[in-house]
């Protein structure tokens, strides 16, 4: 596989591990999240550092971007969680500022917003093709569960599913985690591909890039997450032919989608073994009324 | 015997005395009614009594331990179910979603086992299933199982979300306007449909009618309200007779 190939794969679990756990805490549990980038800008530096400065095996420094970035959200949620709507959303974008901003900051510690260049590429191909696949399921076994199902219940009417015992803010607070633990690995992964992380790569387009691939996909589906994170991370580059104009066209298609399916590609379908099936029976039905 | 009382209870809004000096008792096993002019405060002692708002004054009992001020998913926990007066179900949603949703206090595994699927998970997940499903035959709407709250019709989603409550095992049921928007067949079939849930599972219900027929053919005892002050209690033939239910519901006025 060349390598130019196999950096949009990598590229591409990058993306979509973080939109992963944003599907889950705003798709599925109706929390509107604007400040991804800040958790994934906790998982690249702790992780960065941890193997530059304190020369920690890689999948050590994984492990703790992914859980330095799951204890921020457990401060962080626990004031913002109970806001309602937009102001969630506003209070995690200011996060996200706030993030890149202290990271600028810290020049001694993080080298300011020159950033940290010759960073160990060990992002692998197989592991981090492994990594996500393995976080597809977990999300996926999640959000069928009794849990995933008190999510949905938030989001659907948070009156009425505390009306019938579902403690709202707990599952929003179990969705904030994973969505952060998620959002490190992702920026984990990603400054050990790249090899170089600086503030500017964890700003509010970023963030922005992430949510836009939820709504695209499909909020209320996983596969549509996975989708999503294939199709416009690879957009760009297909388009890369097109040169300037490449950027206008991935606008024109997330607005187009939005206006023409405003539930997203997939709105609430997911890929199983049933929905296959219906998919096949409904398709010999279409056949027989035709013939 | 009390499974609710309501003690001195009172909720402001600014001026607004919504509920002012309220007391009452419901007693176990029977079937118990608010009545009163629109914006009298009905729904409000509702809402007092689920934790959605925090009484201004006042407690509140419930199988005499005290619930004021415990937030909604505890009230709910404790055993005290409601329906909604404008139906909130969860749209997009299935039917039996819907039911199972309501039934997930019978589970308990463990958000890592939401994860990591366990056999424990499955078997209780299977249990939980079945008894939506049953639940939904009650109510006669397990045909409809797969379909989306949202488009089931007005009548079948009003059954919905009284089967959602049940499945919670409530001992009280509180039922905003059950039979708000239906016919006079729709709203004798519910009258028959709410006397034998509340035998069958042995409830005791507090309901919120504007359908006379309903309230004085069904109830053991009635409260009436107005202007968030209790005015008349007794039973269907003492508050039909009762001269300040007629001019708060009439007006004061001239005989006729």
């Amino acid at each position: 596989m060349s390598g130019y190939f196999a950096g949009i794969v990598i590229l591409t679990c990058v993306n979509l591990l973080a939109v992963l756990g944003l599907s889950l805490l705003t798709g599925f549990t109706g929390s509107f999240c604007f400040g991804q980038a800040g958790f994934m800008a906790v998982g690249a530096y702790v992780s960065t550092l941890l193997t530059m400065r304190l020369d920690a095996p890689f999948p050590l420094a994984l492990v703790a971007g992914c859980f330095a970035s799951l204890l921020v959200s457990i401060p962080l949620g626990y004031p913002t969680l109970r806001l309602k709507g937009d102001y969630f959303a506003i209070a995690t974008l200011g996060f996200a500022e706030a993030t890149r901003l202290v990271v600028e900051n810290l020049e001694k510690i993080t080298g300011g917003s020159r950033g940290i260049p010759s960073i160990p590429t060990q992002t692998s191909l197989p592991v981090i093709l492994i990594v996500a696949l393995f976080c597809v399921w977990l999300i996926r076994n999640y959000v069928s569960s009794r849990h995933g199902r008190n999510c949905i219940a938030v989001r659907e009417d948070q009156l009425a599913a505390e009306a019938i015992a579902v403690n709202t803010f707990r599952y929003k607070q179990i969705s904030f985690a994973i969505n952060a633990a998620l959002a490190g690995l992702s920026g984990g992964f990603l400054a050990h591909y790249v090899g170089f992380i600086q503030p500017s790569m964890f700003g509010i387009p970023k963030s922005t890039e992430l949510i836009a691939m939820v709504i695209f996909g499909g909020m209320h589906s996983v596969t549509g997450a996975v989708l999503a994170s294939i199709v416009l991370t690879a957009l760009p580059e297909v388009l890369r032919v097109a040169s300037a104009w490449r950027l206008v066209v991935y606008g024109a298609l997330v607005v187009t989608i939005m206006v023409v399916r405003p539930e997203g590609l997939l709105g609430s379908w997911e890929l199983s073994w049933s929905s296959l099936r219906e998919l096949r029976s409904a398709w010999q039905r279409r056949f027989q009324t035709q013939s | 015997m009390a499974l609710l009382e309501i003690t001195n209870l009172s909720k402001f809004f600014g001026g607004v005395k919504a509920v002012d000096d309220f007391n009452y008792t419901l007693d176990s096993g029977h079937l118990h009614a608010i009545i009163g002019p629109n914006g009298a405060g009905k729904t409000t002692i509702f809402n007092l009594i689920t934790g959605i708002y925090p009484p201004t004054q006042g407690k509140i009992f419930f199988d005499g331990q005290e619930i004021t001020n415990l937030p909604p998913h505890v009230i709910a926990q404790k055993g005290i179910a409601r329906t909604f007066q404008n139906i909130r179900l969860f749209p997009d949603f299935s039917v039996l979603d819907n039911v199972r949703t309501a039934c997930h206090q019978q589970a308990n595994y463990s958000v890592l086992e939401g994860l990591f699927p366990t056999p424990r998970r499955a078997r209780q997940e299977k249990e939980l299933t079945e008894r939506a499903y049953n639940l939904l035959e009650l109510v006669g709407l397990a045909n409809r199982a797969k379909e989306r709250a949202k488009n089931l019709p007005y009548g079948h989603q009003r059954r919905l979300e009284i089967a959602r409550a049940l499945a919670l095992q409530p001992r009280l049921l509180l039922l905003d306007e059950p039979a708000a928007g239906m016919n006079p067949d729709e709203t004798e079939k519910l009258m028959d449909f709410i006397e034998e849930i509340k035998e069958k599972f042995n409830l005791t219900i507090l309901l919120i009618e504007h359908h006379m027929e309903v309230v004085m053919g069904l109830c053991d005892d009635i409260v009436v309200i107005d202007f968030g002050k209790k005015i008349a209690q007794g039973t269907p033939e003492q508050i039909q007779s009762d001269e300040t239910v007629i001019q708060a519901y009439l007006g004061a006025g001239e005989e006729l």
